[in-house]
């Protein structure tokens, strides 16, 4: 049976809840410490773009397989502003909080797979999977 | 749900242990207890020490960044110690410089280089 776990972002208290699942769900895949921070940490930054850019959202943290890889998808869904200029956002120290949240940049270098899909007026997906090695 | 981190008084340092995963208002409220009782006991000095913690995002971090930088206004002196290796390792890779702060391995050694700094 798929496992799933996901958690709506509404609120902080939210951003808390989905790093603390999202460690849990680290943990128990077998990835080691770092990796469980390096996959806390983008969970936490994904959460607060969520919070901080459209409102209100959705973390999705799945346990996979492809073959022989296990690894950790984690997808961030909302139905925000989207993204205008993708380029300008995936750029290191590109800013519209004031630094509230490291950027993309720093999620993508975090995270092994990472892809995002976004529409102006309706929303954005992204994607990311750390794999076990 | 909000939780005040305690902030210990020992000659004229402040120490602080963050033991618990610090959320959004819990780091914002230790922010501004920690320049309170900076001005209320003139402390010279403060050592915080994060060997609990595991994580750091880019808000903790900032929050971290700020405290340091607020605490040289009134002119005291911050050293951070126990950064644990999957911190300094997030943190690089998130692309967080923290500038110009003096760090230790632990709270021993940075009570000695915080002694040697303010005397």
């Amino acid at each position: 049976m798929e496992h799933r776990s996901s958690i709506e972002i509404k609120t902080e208290w939210d951003i808390v809840a989905a790093r603390q699942l999202g460690r849990n769900e680290a943990k128990s895949t077998g990835f080691g410490t770092v990796d469980q921070a390096r996959i806390t940490t983008a969970i936490s930054e994904l959460a607060r773009n969520i919070y901080l850019y459209a409102g209100k959202g959705r973390i999705e943290i799945v346990p996979i397989t492809v073959g022989v890889r296990v690894g950790l998808l984690i997808t961030a869904t909302d139905e925000g502003p989207g993204i205008s200029d993708l380029q300008k956002v995936m750029t290191d120290g590109y800013t519209t909080s004031g630094g509230l949240g490291a950027g993309m940049p720093g999620v993508k270098r975090l995270m092994d797979d990472f892809r995002v899909e976004t529409e102006v007026g309706v929303g954005t997906t992204i994607t990311a999977t750390k794999w076990l090695h | 749900m909000k939780m005040r981190i305690p902030i210990l008084k020992l000659k004229d340092t402040l120490i602080v242990s963050i033991q618990v995963e610090l959320d959004d208002q819990t780091a914002l409220q230790f922010q501004e207890d920690l320049l309170n009782q900076l001005h209320k006991t003139s402390a010279r000095g403060v050592v915080i020490d994060l060997t609990p913690i595991d994580f750091i995002d880019s808000f903790i971090a900032k929050v971290l960044g700020d405290v340091i930088h607020m605490t040289s206004l009134m002119g005291a002196k911050v050293v951070i110690t126990g950064i644990q290796p999957s911190v300094a390792i997030t943190l690089i890779e998130l692309g967080i410089r923290l500038e110009n702060v003096t760090t230790a391995l632990d709270l021993e050694n940075g009570l000695e280089k915080l002694t040697r700094e303010i005397d």
